[in-house]
């Protein structure tokens, strides 16, 4: 299943200004990630591990070093190209689930497909096979606002894996959720990980949401530690 | 460019109910009075080309706008009935008749406030050559006897005007014997009477205007050429539908500039209204922003997303404020001509033109207000958006 590297970061760095003062949030970072991985990111608050999320999902631009994923170099598209790339190669899952509350939870999944070529048909075929992957199928006419944490996560991960995305990003997936949801969504994101293949990123603080990834990562400081 | 889809905008305006129906209400009452000015101003000119017939001419004293000004003098209207251009009767006699306008001052049922009547002594011919005038109760007067028909304007709003009635001018006492209709045209406010008596009784020695009809209505120009030419006649020649038109000239324009002047002040306090309900929906909106843009939606998507919005809203305030304008249509409006001194009774017109000018000004308004919030959406950094939730 593990083959060459589907993501190679080369020499990162980024930093933030806060008014004088340049904070360095990630330094000299290097890292491969197979195809088919489940990697967790660990690390206190400030370590830098969301910014490295955000550079790998090409939300966000390093000061140096290279993002390849595949055989593109994402630091080197223009703002449009990396929407588009985004659209076709990225699935977001957030803390907070983001999703649109005057949409329901089929009209939240749809939502990355109107961004592709699909007919009105395909992307309701899609979309329902998404919600019925994460067993929502009686909830699609649900508004976010009448569905649970743990459901409203759910659809997140549907609208994450709907458009079939190399790469899945997870900030703190389970960081608002009660125990029982949050294990339910990493049961949800291992099975996506083993039986479907995808590749996972997950940023997390919590260790048990750790256990579930095949490697885990630990920054600090901005730096990579091995261990 | 739009990917996000308008049910989104429009369920955003649903969720926030109560600030759409206030920000909406706002360019609703613009849109009422935007509206409601021009359907006046389209009314009076509507009432006053109406008044008038493609196929009639109206000869006046060179230099002034209404009969209430002019002068023709007998030996000029003598001059004018044997152009051959004016189309005969069934008598064989010229369709011509020399009239003369008066201004007196009734006063009125309701409160008893004097106001201004056109008083217009007419000959034989009058009726036949404004078919739009229609006895519609009693009888025409006797020729030669102190009666006057009154239209039905003047009937329902002035106090002696209705039939059986007297009013007293001219040092005479003139009985109503006959109400007229001439729908929603001039002459509806009008007193109609026998030529030469109100020109006894007003001690006027000349007509003020002529009117007849064209044999041929393409003669218009050559006709018009030839007596304004001729240095026996001080004279003009008028199509009378341009002679009433520019009767209405001064006073639309004026509405017109009234009613665009206040809208622009209005709309002022309606563009910030929804400046500041669109600012405020985008910054609740900022996470859900950040998500979309994650998801691969450009920044002209979230433009375009924010501007729909903005100018939904803008329709539905338009659309309202049409809406409640049109019942407009239901009242009648009197009021004095500035061009003729006289009381003209007219209704609001809405006309496509109108309706098409009120929703494009409230999109305006719409656009305005939500232009900057939604370059605001568009411009977020995506990391920054995201890290609001």
């Amino acid at each position: 299943m593990l083959s060459s590297p589907l993501v190679a970061i080369r020499n990162l760095n980024k930093s933030y200004s806060r008014g004088s003062q340049i904070i360095q949030v990630l330094s000299d970072i290097n890292l491969d990630i197979r195809e088919g991985e489940f990697l967790a990111l660990m690390g206190p608050s400030g370590s830098g591990k969301s910014t490295l999320l955000n550079l790998i999902a090409g939300i966000d631009k390093p000061d140096s070093g290279s993002v390849n994923i595949g055989s593109i170099d994402i630091t080197t598209l223009s703002e449009t190209d990396l929407a588009h790339w985004r659209a076709n190669h990225v699935g977001f899952i957030f803390q907070f689930y983001n999703l649109i509350p005057v949409l329901t939870a089929f009209e939240n999944v749809e939502l990355p497909l109107l961004l592709t070529s699909l007919s009105r048909k395909e992307r309701r075929e899609h979309a329902e096979a998404a919600l019925r992957a994460v067993n929502l199928e009686d909830r699609m006419e649900h508004y976010p606002s009448q569905l649970s944490g743990g459901q409203q996560q759910r659809v997140a991960i549907a609208r994450a894996v709907v458009t079939d995305p190399a790469i899945l990003v997870a900030d703190e997936p389970t960081g608002d959720l009660d125990k029982v949801s949050a294990t339910d969504i990493l049961e949800l994101m291992r099975r996506l990980n083993y039986e479907l293949g995808k590749t996972i990123i997950m940023v997390t603080h919590d260790p048990r949401a750790a256990e579930k990834a095949r490697i885990v990562k630990h920054l600090e400081k901005g730096i990579m530690n091995e261990h | 460019m739009i990917k996000i889809p308008l049910s989104y905008s429009f369920r955003n305006l649903v969720t926030r109910r109560l600030t759409t129906t206030l920000t909406a209400s706002g360019m609703a009452l613009v849109v009422f009075v935007f509206a409601s000015v021009m359907m006046l101003a389209e009314g009076l000119r509507k009432t006053l080309i109406t008044t008038g017939s493609y196929d009639n001419a109206v000869v006046i004293r060179k230099g002034t706008v209404s009969e209430v000004m002019s002068g023709v003098e007998k030996n000029q209207a003598l001059l004018i009935e044997t152009q051959p251009e004016i189309a005969l009767g069934e008598d064989g006699s010229p369709l011509l008749t020399k009239e003369v306008v008066v201004i007196i001052s009734l006063n009125k049922r309701k409160d008893d406030q004097p106001s201004n009547v056109v008083i217009r002594g007419v000959g034989d011919k009058s009726l036949s050559l404004r078919p739009q005038v229609k006895l519609v109760q009693g009888r025409m007067p006797k020729p030669g006897s102190a009666e006057i028909i009154a239209g039905s304007s003047i009937a329902q709003r002035f106090k002696g005007g209705g039939i059986g009635e007297t009013l007293s001018f001219g040092a005479r006492e003139w009985t109503v014997t006959g109400i007229f209709d001439a729908g929603n045209t001039g002459f509806s406010s009008e007193i109609w009477g026998d030529a030469d008596l109100l020109m006894q009784a007003f001690r006027r020695p000349v007509y003020s205007s002529m009117t007849f009809k064209l044999r041929d209505s393409s003669e218009f120009a050559e006709l018009k050429q030839r007596i304004e030419n001729d240095p026996r006649l001080t004279l003009e020649l008028k199509r009378e539908t341009k002679y009433y038109e520019e009767q209405s000239a001064m006073m639309a324009k004026f509405l017109r500039i009234l009613g665009i002047s206040l809208t622009i002040i209005f709309s002022i306090g309606a563009v910030i209204g929804a400046m500041i309900t669109m600012y405020a929906a985008v910054a609740g909106r900022t996470p859900e922003i950040g998500a979309m843009r994650a998801l691969g939606f450009g920044r002209r998507n979230i433009l375009f997303a924010f501007l729909a919005e903005a100018l939904l809203l803008g329709a539905i305030g338009g659309c309202v404020g049409l809406f409640f304008a049109s019942f407009m249509q239901l009242l009648t409006i009197s009021t004095l001509n500035f061009q003729t001194f006289s009381e003209l009774a007219f209704t609001f017109t809405l006309t496509g033109e109108i309706a098409a000018e009120s929703l494009i000004f409230s999109l305006l308004m719409g656009f305005a207000g939500g232009v900057l919030p939604a370059f605001r959406a568009a411009r977020m950094n995506i990391v920054d958006a995201l890290r609001s939730s």
